[in-house]
């Protein structure tokens, strides 16, 4: 089973990009499983359920969502296996821009949006910076300037990948993507597979149900800012 | 070139140095909260003096940078750009929704304009994706798209991905808050011309000449009007898109210079393609293609005679865009703006 990591900010067209995509694949009915991570709430499986596509959605609630991630995906995999799926697709949201849920030698898709300002691809960090395909969506709505432009900018920040231009609503360019898809590695497991990318270090009194605000209240691992003096 | 050939170079030269060698290399430093670092010392040892918590958060160590740092050299300096060396695409045909083969091929050259004709949802976009993805019996059409006379290999139609066809139509805007001249200026750093600036200007005189009205570089790109909005992305994309092809979708209503912006983008060598029913554009194409029920119906040659009407359908088109001059001044139309159509032009209208 060949698995590939869908990650991007929310609303940026991970799930249009992916339907797309398994179109184009031209695979029989239900040899294709997405595993959808998300925070609070999602009306994606509604999406793939409209499909045909299997799907199975998990809600991070109050862990940190990449955390949440890792600690599952592993048993994605399994159940993708059992399910005899010849690709499954994990779509998650970035939500701080800090982590990625990208694993070494999985084949890594990064969906961004062309509305989000040209700047946007230099302060998503390791989420685009480990992927190896930046897809970008709502090209068709923005001047081409801009559309090279924020090319360019992505190419800054993660020399290496393959930017690809896909629009959500028609498919157009999801053919490029699906191709790279048939190409992307077989596993079995995960096990002992790395993440690209460190988790955050978060283990404060505020990770474990803290409110209350001040140094009284503050524990563990902290950063504190320094503020200019006049 | 390889990364690593850039390694002896960043490691015994000063930042200083090399941001006058590869001024994009500011970019990078400022991407990774790097910016203010000692420039008179070299990578290596500059970063000596940064915080390892820093980097990590970019998921980078003292020594990754470096190599990370090579890797956007490396990917800056090679010519990025597989789209530019084609002379030549040719269209083999498929087969259209019904599966009934087209039987046809046709070949545009650079300079060439081809219009493309046909209902909505005929299968327009259908033929633009298969130029744009170098479909290669594929795709749902089963064409196969030829640059410069073969078939490109996987390599080539994942190099050009994208970067091919330059688009043009109706409902692109632009959504940056930038001025006219910030806006052509940070598209011509992004393709790396010796004097953006320069090429800014250029660029702008051109835009300006196209627009119905004129504006000044520093409007905001957001402020202009749909006319002026398209004048500034034709300008634009004629001079500083590196794609080859170009395809524009409908322009006719715009408040633009149409016969001028086409041959703009015609004389920068570019291969245009052209989705339009308007004939003052159509006829001045080379070629149309027909398209019907998914598939190219025909393609037509424009003809003598085609050619020889385009001066009549110049002269109502300018009556129109008289019409259009006078509301636009407030003024009141008579009956003296319109002229009279002779008795057997309208007989053949």
């Amino acid at each position: 089973m060949k698995l590939i990591t869908v990650a991007g900010p929310p609303s940026s067209g991970k799930t249009s990009v992916i339907l797309k995509t398994i179109a184009n694949l031209k695979l029989p009915e239900k040899s294709v499983g997405v595993v959808k991570f998300d925070s609070l709430t999602s009306f994606d499986h509604l999406r793939y359920e409209e499909q045909g596509i299997p799907n199975q959605t998990g809600f991070a609630g109050k862990i940190c969502p990449d955390h949440f991630f890792v600690s599952n995906i592993e048993d994605a995999v399994q159940w993708g296996r059992k399910k005899e799926f010849s690709i499954l697709v994990t779509e998650s949201a970035g939500l701080c821009n800090r982590c990625s849920p990208y694993v070494n030698g999985i084949l890594s898709v990064c969906v961004i949006d062309n509305l989000s300002g040209v700047n946007t691809p230099r302060k998503i960090g390791p989420m685009l910076k480990y992927a190896d395909i930046v897809v970008v969506t709502k090209g068709d709505i923005v001047s081409q300037a801009e559309r090279e432009v924020f090319a360019f900018n992505i190419k800054e920040v993660n020399a290496n990948a393959h930017v690809l231009f896909i629009n959500g609503i028609t498919g157009q360019g999801a053919f490029l993507l699906a191709k790279y898809w048939q190409d992307a590695l077989d596993i079995d497991t995960l096990k002992d597979r790395k993440l690209r990318f460190t988790m955050p270090a978060a283990i404060c009194s505020y990770c474990t149900g803290e409110t209350r605000i001040g140094d009284n209240y503050q524990m563990g691992m902290l950063k504190r800012m320094e503020f200019e003096d006049e | 070139m390889n990364p690593n050939a850039f390694l002896p170079e960043v490691s015994a030269t000063t930042i200083a140095e090399l941001l006058k060698c590869y001024p994009l290399a500011s970019d990078y430093l400022a991407n990774m909260r790097l910016g203010k670092i000692d420039h008179d010392k070299t990578l290596p040892d500059a970063l000596i003096d940064v915080d390892e918590d820093t980097l990590e958060e970019f998921g980078l160590t003292r020594e990754s940078v470096v190599l990370h740092f090579c890797s956007f050299l490396s990917a800056f300096s090679k010519n990025t750009e597989p789209a530019r060396d084609i002379s030549s695409i040719t269209i083999l045909g498929g087969r259209d929704k019904s599966g009934r083969p087209e039987q046809i091929e046709i070949t545009v050259v650079p300079g060439e304009i081809v219009s493309i004709v046909g209902p909505t949802g005929s299968g327009k976009s259908r033929l633009l994706e298969d130029i744009e993805c170098l479909a290669q019996r594929d795709t749902p059409t089963g064409r196969q798209i030829l640059l410069n006379g073969n078939a490109p290999d996987d390599e080539r139609r994942f190099a050009t991905g994208g970067k091919l066809v330059a688009q043009l139509s109706q409902n692109m805007n632009f959504v940056m808050d930038l001025t006219v001249r910030e806006f052509l200026e940070m598209h011509a750093k992004s393709r790396m011309v010796q004097n953006p600036s320069e090429a800014a200007k250029r660029c702008f005189a051109c835009a300006n000449s196209l627009a119905g009205e004129k504006y000044t570089p520093d409007t905001k790109v957001t402020q202009l009007s749909g006319g002026q909005s398209r004048a500034l992305m034709i300008a634009d994309t004629a001079l500083m898109s590196a794609s080859p092809i170009i395809l524009i979708d409908e322009i006719e209503n715009a408040g633009i210079d149409r016969k001028e912006a086409i041959k703009l983008l015609a004389g920068h060598e570019k291969i245009i393609l052209m989705s339009t029913h308007d004939p003052l554009l159509a006829l001045r194409a080379d070629k149309r293609i027909g398209i019907k029920n998914g598939g190219i119906a025909k393609i037509l040659v424009t003809t003598e005679t085609e050619r020889q009407s385009l001066t009549s359908i110049e002269e109502m088109d300018e009556i129109l865009q008289n019409l259009r001059n006078h509301l636009r001044a407030g003024e009141t139309i008579t009956s003296e703006m319109i002229p009279k159509m002779e008795e057997k032009h309208v007989g053949t209208l």
